[in-house]
Formats: C-alpha cells, structure tokens, sequence
C-alpha cells in the first residue's frame, strides 16, 4: 500500500508528530480541546499562546501554513453565525467602526470564533498526520467499543467507493441532459439516493458473505497491537500540559 | 448544523456526551437484534451511504441547496437502532477526521442530531404506521410527516441545551424562534426527500424497508378469475422443531375438549367424533380398533352406565392412548430422520 492509498485528509511526510502512536495523539488533541474550551474567555492573550503552540506543531509536523488554513475554511457558517452575534444579543451597547454593537455579543462571538478555531485546527492536525487505519487502532485502543470502531472502519474503506458511485450516478444523469435546477427535480434526486441505498445495503450483505466465507465469526482479529513507549506519551503529552499552564494562567491572572 | 467547540459549556457537553454514550451503548445492543452477526458491515456500508447522501446537494431556489440530514431516513430504512450508531458513527469520524464539529461538542452532536432525529423520526413513524392503512403510500407519507417533524425536534433540543448551557445568553426565546423556524423550513425539504427516497426503495425493495417489514401481503393466485390465497409454503423440518411444545399441547388440549366434550354431543352418531378426529388429524389410533375386548370396546366404559359419560370418558383416555402411541411413532421416525440415529438403529438391527 503506497501514498496512492491513502486519504486526501492525510499528508504523507516523515515527521516526529507522524511517528508518534495514534491514540497518544486522539487523547493529546482531546485534552487540549478541553482545556481551551476551560480557559475563559477574557484571556485572550491565552487563545493567542494556544494558536502559538498549535502553529508550532504543524510546523514539527511540516505541515504547511496554507494547507491548515485551506482546511480551516470548513468553519465558515459558523463564522457567519458569530458574526451575527453582537447584533442580536442584547446588552450594553458600543460602537464599533460606526455600527452599534452590544458587549455581550461581542464577547460571545470571540468566544465561539476562538475556540471553534482551535478546536478545528487540532483537528486537522491530528488527521493530517495520522493515517485513516492508524485512527481507527487508536480508537480501539482507546476502549472504544470493537463494534463501534468495526462500524466505522466498514464507513471509511466503503465511503468512497459509494460516493464514487454516487458521482458515477450523476455523471450517468447529467449525460441523459439531466440538470438538477429546482425543487421540481427533487424526485429524481431522491430516486437517485434510494437506487444508492439498495446498492449499499446489497455491497453490504455481498461483503458479509466474502467475510463470513473467510472465517468471520463477528469480531476481527486485532493483528497489530499499537503500543505506546512512555518516551512517546511524554511528546504528546506536551501539547496539552502546556496549555493547561496557560489555562490556569488564564485563571489567576 | 454540526456544533463546533466552546459553543456549550463545559458541564453541558460532558453530560450530552454521557446521554450519547449511553444511547450508543443501547443502540450497539439493539442492532444486533435488528442485524444480529451482519451489524458490522451492514451498520458501516449504511453509514458510508449517509455520509455520501450527506453530500448530495439539492437545489431548493436559484443559488441555495440543503443536503439531506439523513436521521429519518435511516431510523425508517434500517431501523431505529442501526440508525443511531450510523448517524453516531458519521457525526465521530466527520468530527475527527474533518474538524466538523467540535470534538467536545460530539456528544451534543449525537444527541441532537443523531439520537433525537432518529428516535422521533421513528417513534412518529411507527405510531402513523399503525393509524394509516397499510399501504405502501402510507408509508410514505409517515416517512414524510416523520421527518418533517424530527428536524424541528433536534432545533428544539438544541435550544434545550443551548438554554441551559450556551455560552453566549442571547433570549432563549430568540434562539427558539430562530431555530424553530429555520429548521421548519429545513424539515420540509428533509421531509419531500426522505419520503420520496422511502418511496423509491419501497417500489423496488420492499424487503429492505425496516418500516415497512409488516406490509407483506399474502401471495394470491388468480385461479379462473378470481383471487385466492396461495397455499402456504410448506414448513421446513427444522421450522418445525421449534415450536412442537407449543403445537403438542394445542392439539392436545383439543384433543382432549373435543373427545371429552364435543363427543357428549356427538356419541349418538359415531361418525361425527371419527369426521373431527379425521379433520384435526388424530385419527391415527385406527389400530385401536383391533382391541376389541379392551374395557374401551364401542366408544365406552364398561363400568359407567351414563351413556353420554362414559362415551366423553373413553373419549378422553383414548386422545391420551392416541397421544401416547402417536407421539411414540413420530419420535422413532425423527430419529430415524437424522444420520446418526439411522445408523444407530441399522447396526442394532445388524446385531
């Protein structure tokens, strides 16, 4: 299995943060995420040192700049919803750039918009350097049930080969001069979608059967063990200790 | 829709991630009821296909188009508890894998918009299932009025927890308002699409519709014009093994009305106990016949004097001789049926 395998989330390079085990890094961006979600929000200087921190892994993790910010983008309905805020809050009024605006909202929106953001980019972070399998092992590691990760995993290897299908069952609409313009198409669409789901649901039970006449007898067999050296939860463990510093920074000062 | 970080307090979230957790863990055990050992690629190819559904846009007005949420669609297609852990499933791996949604916020995710669409989607669905006839248009009409109302049911809960844990107090009934009416308007395209789509897969695999399972409707033969009932499928031996406790005391409890009391009535003319015992099968004691100096000679016992009485006596003590004798005779032919026992008897009879 080459690079060709895996998925476009996924930055293959060689790095530290690459190196280290999938379900060190799933607990240190969890923790982190906590913890900024902790930190109140008049420390802003706090979200400032946490952007920091996480701008510094990307980069042991050489990951680069516009990469994360291309994937940021995914937040932008929420940014329209922060936006609305200050203007639909009630509260004391200011002014800013000429527009009266309320504190509470102002308040509130930087808020949603600074840890939203953080959380995000922890998030890219961890699947841009962590392989879609390597995740999943994490997860089990993790105690998560053997049946969830197993759902999941079933999720990730088909989810491409039906959204392929799905295109395949566009590209065949759109060459008959099909062209979704209104809510008159709608029943196509949806005809589209119910033809994909018998199609999934059979790919399922065709599966089932290959598995089952390999020897699956409702579990899979845990074949590699990941395993973390104490050396390694010390690394990835840096992240989220930091940011607890400054958090509790954030609460005394 | 998705939730991201720092939008629910702390506490909020912890305490929907345990309502998740704990509607996951009730999922896992009833999909493998609904799925039993196939949950796992059946679960996880049906939650790619909502993910992929997810993405498929619909234009609603010039410029804007909504995707399908998918909640409705799976409780109906694949049943309440495949569909939590497949909403479940697609809400984690879009949280860890493209930051959509906060990874804190998962648990609020789930619960809104996977264990409350899927749960009230399926309880209305279920519930207007059994009012509307049971037809296949009805079905698809539940579907449509199910899912209208299931989104508007996850912007409500949303408000629920956004009231008790939102970071921001913007007037509860402000958010309420908004949501409400922005998720009518959402739940209506959800509801055309989900009823329709249920209304596709219904035309083509009637069988693959969990909600739809009980409309099956008896094979019919036209047979010179007119309809009748297909003879039923014949029972295959193994169907049959499980329920002969049940079948035995059936028959025998009217074995045993019928032989005692029918026969009350029925001893003055001996040919209406033999046409029943004929009809329900249980006249398998004919060898009986050659007993006829058995103190049970002539449908009577010797001793009783009331004719009626001792015609409903010998009734009775004959079903349990028949009983007996007939149960005796299908238990050897059963074993004779399996390998083992046949091998068994030939070599006896060998020796």
């Amino acid at each position: 299995m080459g690079a060709g395998h895996a998925h476009k989330l996924y930055r293959h390079v060689h790095s530290p943060v690459h190196d280290l085990p999938p379900h060190c890094k799933l607990t240190a961006v969890f923790s982190f995420v906590l913890v900024v979600v902790l930190t109140p929000r008049e420390a802003v200087w706090a979200f400032a040192l946490y952007a920091v921190l996480l701008a510094g892994v990307a980069a042991v993790a050489r990951i680069p700049a516009a990469f994360l910010l291309k994937r940021l983008l995914i937040e932008v309905p929420f940014v329209a919803f922060a936006v609305l805020m200050p203007f639909v809050v009630p509260g004391e009024q200011t002014e800013l750039l000429g527009v009266s605006v309320s504190v509470p909202g102002l308040w509130g929106a930087w808020n949603v918009l600074a840890k939203g953001t953080l959380g995000v980019a922890a998030s890219v972070i961890l699947a841009s350097t962590t392989e879609l399998r390597s995740l999943l092992l994490g997860l089990q590691r993790l105690k998560l049930p053997p049946m969830l990760v197993q759902i999941a995993s079933f999720m990730i290897r088909y989810g491409d080969v039906i959204t392929g299908e799905m295109r395949r069952m566009s590209i065949a609409r759109r060459s008959r001069g099909f062209e979704a313009r209104g809510v008159r198409q709608w029943g196509v669409l949806a005809k589209s979608a119910g033809a994909l789901f018998i199609r999934s649901y059979e790919r399922g039970e065709r599966v089932h059967l290959a598995m089952v006449s390999r020897g699956y007898a409702g579990s899979m067999p845990v074949i590699d063990e990941v395993t973390a050296s104490r050396t390694q939860w010390a690394h990835a463990s840096a992240l989220p200790v930091l940011a607890l510093v400054i958090c509790l920074l954030g609460w005394t000062v | 829709m998705h939730v991201p970080d720092g939008f629910i307090d702390a506490p909020v979230s912890a305490a929907a991630g345990v309502v998740a957790a704990g509607a996951v863990a009730v999922s896992l055990r009833g999909a493998r009821r609904e799925l039993d050992e196939r949950t796992a690629p059946l679960a996880g190819l049906v939650a790619a296909f909502i993910f992929a559904v997810q993405m498929l846009n619909f234009p609603v007005a010039a410029g804007t188009s909504g995707h399908l949420l998918g909640g409705a669609l799976a409780a109906i297609l694949v049943g309440p508890y495949t569909g939590v852990l497949c909403i479940s499933v697609v809400l984690l791996m879009q949280g860890i894998l493209f930051a959509d949604g906060g990874l804190t916020a998962l648990g609020v995710n789930i619960t809104v918009m996977g264990v409350t669409t899927t749960v009230v989607s399926y309880a209305l669905f279920r519930g207007l299932a059994t009012v509307l006839p049971r037809t296949r248009r009805s079905t698809t009409a539940a579907a449509f009025v199910a899912a209208l109302i299931s989104v508007p049911a996850a912007a409500c809960v949303f408000t629920l927890i956004y009231w008790i844990g939102g970071t921001t107090d913007i007037p509860i009934g402000k958010v309420l308002t908004a949501m409400v009416g922005v998720h009518i308007l959402i739940g209506i395209g959800e509801a055309v699409i989900t009823g329709l789509t249920v209304g596709a897969v219904i035309a083509v695999r009637p069988d693959l519709v969990h909600g739809a399972r009980g409309l099956t409707s008896p094979l019919k033969l036209r047979i010179g014009g007119e309809l009748v009932d297909a003879p039923a499928r014949r029972s295959v031996a193994p169907a049959a093994a499980r329920s002969t406790r049940g079948l035995w005391a059936t028959g025998l409890v009217t074995a045993l009305v019928l032989a005692g009391f029918v026969s009350f009535y029925a001893s003055a003319n001996p040919d209406g106990l033999e046409k029943v015992a004929a009809d329900k099968g249980i006249d398998k004691r004919v060898e009986e016949h050659a007993a006829k100096d058995s103190p049970l000679a002539d449908y009577g016992v010797k001793d009783i004097s009331d004719e009626r009485l001792s015609g409903g006596l010998a009734g009775v003590i004959g079903v349990g001789a028949t009983i007996v004798v007939g149960s005796g005779v299908f238990w050897a032919v059963r074993r004779r049926r399996t390998p083992d026992a046949a091998a068994d008897i030939r070599t006896k009879e060998a020796v």
